[in-house]
């Protein structure tokens, strides 16, 4: 961390995006973080990838529980709203905020501990009901806050810094996104922005629940050897399948690679994805396989990250419930009290 | 691209702007934040050391450093180091004591020709050394065109004295009002060397008709400034045109107004944007009500019976040929006269060297300037050397310093049996100003304020007197707010690559963005692929190599704000903050002892 507020002055030849603003106005505050802190970067990564779409930072609400991570949101787009929940409860309120109001952009910024241990619960049920969001979970693999236990994503036989194995079983996040209906999932790694913004650019223009797993090593605790979460560990195990660029509908759809080793994705909203495939035939539209190749990879060993899966075509909770499409504090007084004549006909309805 | 070598000194010396443009190489950073820490006399050593003249230049710099200064390019202006090092001058008390005491004396004689700053900045520096130096002097007066041609209202002659007084005080023997009209016989005084730092002490003329009969009213303008510096003119015509744009003819017309020149006008040949003069001049001169009229060619002398009345010039307009080059063209309007009742002419200065025997072996090109090694100063007399506007062409104060430093060590090696093309390196310390997790020795927010100017007094008052100082200079709150705006570019971002685990904190923390890990490439290659736009080719990036991923770090040096935030945010103290001191090699002058760390006064 450090004491100083960083600097106003920016480069002079910063550009800037379709609303006339630069990357430093999508910034926060100074993070409090630990200096190396992988959360610092994929609050950077948010940053870009906010900037890159020319996203208004009033129309975005960011909300997290508790922890280091949970802390990460005053840190990036000080002009969006934000809300800092009760521990694990993130989902609940995102939930709740979204069914108020569907217009905002809805990022939800949690960590394994807030998501995999004291919210798995309100982590399944907001996947399960398909909230239109960005959930992004900063896994690091350990409790930073409270001095670097292992968290419930930390892997067996995973070494603390004190050098004592982990018994536990990990939770898979992925997979358990893949299996509770998910229609974008992603693992990515906060060493690696040039993979990372560009799924984030993704995740947030993908009209349904969009997961990415981010892993992200605490510096202080657990970016030792023995751990699986440091910055060389996830370098060594690193396989991705796929590396994405996202074009919006308008723009020209060029193939510069050979034939078949791309794969266009277009999204309900007419965004397509680009997806640049690295040396596997990686299908990320179907589940099945994508759940059947994960859990193959990790046996191996390895870390998969990339597009893992994405439903070009998402449903979301105001689909299910059939909710009005305007946000209800747009609703006049005439609409919100019907009056006795509308509460009658309900009623002779229910009779 | 090959890795960057920090290991040699001109790396981080080129990093630090402005002191790698002062000809002197004055360690600007330095003495800025010893400015700001209230040290005002350490501040004027370190000056003292490095430009010999800090009172002076403090007032009358050329200041190429500003133009170089990195603020100019993150922000609007530069730091106004020039002012702010008169603020060392003007407060520094009595240094008297911290001045270097006359050497013992070791046998040499020197001889230096004029006393203007170059033969004074040469004969402090053998003095000390132990070196008897005599300085030879046409007129009455030390200090050369500092004295005779800079006017009062903008340099007080009390601080000439004093400056040139810590010179004399060396032991430094001076022969004012007598004039060397031979270098033959000099060199047959048996001097163990001769330095030649006479000036350009010609004004050129402009001779178009009427020059010659209304002489009486049309003047040289460094003739004229030099009369009226030794009260020799009192008063001119109510109307003057000065023809010319340089600084000197920014002083003609500024005096001129102090004079009885109501009605003064500069006219240029060529465009405003093109004159020779310093921004800050022109400004001053307009400040002063003088109108500068340009692209007008004078033509000719009005004159009625040889009393000048006017002068005609023609209205041209600037073309560019094929190949490029400007050219003056008459737009076909109408002449434009004039009306004036003296005239000043400041079209430039020539060198002239008519005590220089041309068959002594002292070899002049076809300019008539001296064939010299730019470097060493040395002419083809082993042991002549030239210094100041007499070596290279008009230019000004500061260079004549660094000249006279070269000629110093240039003889000093001479006469100690040396090479001349032995150049010392220069000194060069680099230390880290870590004092704990987020603690700096040195003051790293970055101040937003915009240039403070210097405060003037009231116009009525300063024109009413020709020595009457127009600038105030900077009182101590507010150099001290103008010295926080310096962003300490002597502070050095040093990166090692073993410690670092690639984490991305600085990248994402550089409020600039002009740190990027990434594939190395040729230079082309590398500056398209860094995380900001990397246009400004005449700084350099450091690119280190040996990281776990097989990447290289780039860091674009053109921005930096040297604010420290990469090496708080980095978690294995892979990048740190350190002082780049570098002071050049010279003869006889220590640099002065500033305690390490003293300048940060914690709260």
């Amino acid at each position: 961390m450090t004491y100083l507020p960083k600097p106003k002055l920016h480069h002079p030849d910063l550009p800037k995006n379709e609303l006339g603003l630069t990357r430093r106005d999508y910034e926060g505050t100074i993070s409090t973080l630990c200096a190396g802190c992988g959360h610092d970067s994929i609050s950077a990564a948010i940053i870009h990838a906010c900037y890159n779409l020319s996203l208004p930072p009033h129309r975005i609400a960011k909300l997290s529980g508790i922890g280091c991570s949970s802390k990460t949101p005053t840190y990036f787009l000080g002009a969006a709203h934000g809300f800092n929940s009760v521990h694990g409860r993130m989902p609940s309120v995102l939930t709740g905020a979204h069914l108020a109001n569907r217009d905002l952009i809805y990022l939800g910024v949690s960590g394994d501990g807030d998501s995999a241990s004291i919210g798995l619960g309100q982590f399944a049920h907001a996947l399960r009901r398909g909230v239109n969001m960005t959930y992004i979970v900063e896994n690091n693999g350990v409790y930073g806050l409270t001095k670097g236990q292992f968290s419930a994503t930390a892997d067996r036989g995973a070494l603390n810094k004190r050098g004592t194995a982990n018994g536990d079983n990990a939770i898979d996040m992925v997979g358990l996104a893949l299996q509770l209906g998910a229609t974008f999932v992603a693992r990515s790694f906060s060493g690696d922005k040039v993979q990372l913004v560009p799924l984030i650019e993704a995740a947030l223009t993908h009209q349904g629940p969009a997961f990415i797993d981010c892993l992200s090593p605490c510096v202080t605790f657990n970016n030792h050897a023995g751990s699986t979460k440091s910055f060389d560990y996830v370098r060594a195990h690193n396989e991705a399948v796929n590396f994405l660029d996202i074009i919006t509908g308008r723009e020209p759809i060029t193939h510069e690679q050979e034939p078949g080793t791309v794969k266009l994705v277009e999204q309900h909203d007419g965004t397509v994805l680009r997806l640049r495939k690295l040396d596997t035939d990686y299908d990320p539209t179907d589940r099945a396989a994508a759940i059947d190749y994960l859990a193959h990879r990790q046996q191996a060993g390895e870390i998969v990250t990339g597009l893992l899966y994405v439903d070009s075509d998402p449903t979301d909770l105001h689909g299910h419930l059939g909710t009005a499409r305007a946000p209800l504090n747009r609703f006049d007084d005439a609409a919100l009290i019907p009056g006795a004549a509308a509460l009658s006909r309900i009623n002779a309805s229910l009779r | 691209m090959q890795p960057t070598d920090v290991s040699n000194p001109a790396f981080f010396h080129k990093v630090v702007d402005c002191q790698w443009a002062c000809p002197a190489h004055t360690p600007v950073p330095h003495y800025i934040r010893l400015i700001a820490s209230g040290r005002n006399a350490d501040a004027y050593m370190v000056n003292w050391h490095s430009n010999v003249f800090p009172g002076i230049l403090g007032r009358t710099c050329d200041r190429p450093c500003e133009p170089a200064c990195r603020r100019g390019r993150v922000e609007e202006e530069p730091v106004a180091i020039c002012r702010l090092k008169r603020v060392a001058a003007d407060n520094k008390g009595d240094v008297a004591h911290l001045m270097p005491k006359p050497a013992p004396r070791n046998g040499r004689r020197v001889a230096c020709v004029g006393a203007g700053p170059a033969s004074l900045a040469c004969a402090r520096d053998l003095a000390a050394a132990g070196y008897g130096v005599t300085i030879f002097e046409g007129g009455q007066h030390l200090g050369g065109f500092i004295r005779s041609q800079i006017p009062r209202f903008r340099l007080p002659e009390s601080v000439i004295d004093e400056e040139v007084g810590y010179i004399t005080a060396l032991g430094v023997e001076t022969r004012t009002g007598h004039y060397v009209s031979s270098l033959k016989s000099l060199l047959a005084e048996g001097y163990d060397a001769i330095f030649v730092g006479t000036g350009a002490p010609r004004g050129r003329d402009l001779d178009i008709p009427g020059r010659a009969q209304a002489a009486a009213n049309i003047h040289l303008g460094i003739d004229w400034l030099a009369s009226v510096s030794f009260g020799h003119v009192k008063a001119i015509g109510r109307r003057v045109i000065v023809l010319g744009g340089g600084n000197t003819a920014m002083d003609c017309c500024r005096s001129a107004r102090r004079l009885g020149g109501e009605n003064v006008t500069v006219v240029v040949r060529s465009g405003f944007e093109e004159m020779k003069a310093s921004p800050w001049e022109k400004e001053d001169a307009m400040g002063e009500d003088i109108p500068i009229l340009n692209y007008l060619v004078p033509l000719a002398f009005l004159h009625d019976g040889g009393h000048l009345t006017g002068m005609r010039f023609q209205k041209v307009r600037a073309e560019h040929d094929a190949k490029g080059r400007r050219q003056l063209v008459p737009t076909g309007e109408p002449e434009v006269e004039i009306p004036c009742d003296d005239v000043l002419v400041a079209v430039g200065q020539e060198n002239a060297f008519p005590w220089i025997e041309r068959d002594i072996g002292l070899a002049f090109d076809r300019w008539g300037m001296p064939v010299l090694d730019p470097a060493t100063m040395q002419s083809t007399i082993a042991n002549v050397f030239f210094g100041g506007d007499a070596a290279l062409g008009p230019k000004n104060i500061i260079w004549a310093v660094a000249h006279g430093h070269q000629a110093a060590i240039s003889i000093d090696l001479l006469l100690s049996g040396g090479d001349v093309n032995d150049r010392p390196p220069p000194h060069v310390t680099l230390v880290s100003q870590k004092m704990g997790i987020h603690e700096w020795s040195y003051d790293n927010a970055v101040a937003i304020d915009l240039r403070y100017k210097v405060p003037q007094r009231e116009k009525s008052l300063a024109l009413a007197d020709l020595g009457t100082e127009v600038e105030l200079g900077f009182d101590l709150d507010l150099a001290l707010k103008e010295a926080q705006r310096c962003l300490n570019c002597d502070i050095q971002t040093v990166f090692a690559p073993k410690l670092c685990i690639e984490c991305d904190a600085c990248v994402d923390i550089c409020p600039v963005d002009c740190i990027t890990f990434t594939a190395n490439a040729d230079e082309p290659v590398l500056r398209e692929s860094l995380n900001a736009p990397s246009f400004n080719m005449a700084q350099d990036l450091q690119v280190l190599d040996g990281l776990k991923t097989g990447r290289v770090m780039v860091k674009d040096e053109d921005v930096c704000l040297h604010c420290g935030m990469c090496a708080e945010r980095c978690p294995t103290g892979a990048w740190d903050m350190q002082r780049f001191l570098l002071d050049m090699a010279q003869v006889g002058t220590m640099p002065p002892r500033i305690k390490p760390h003293a300048e940060h006064v914690p709260a």
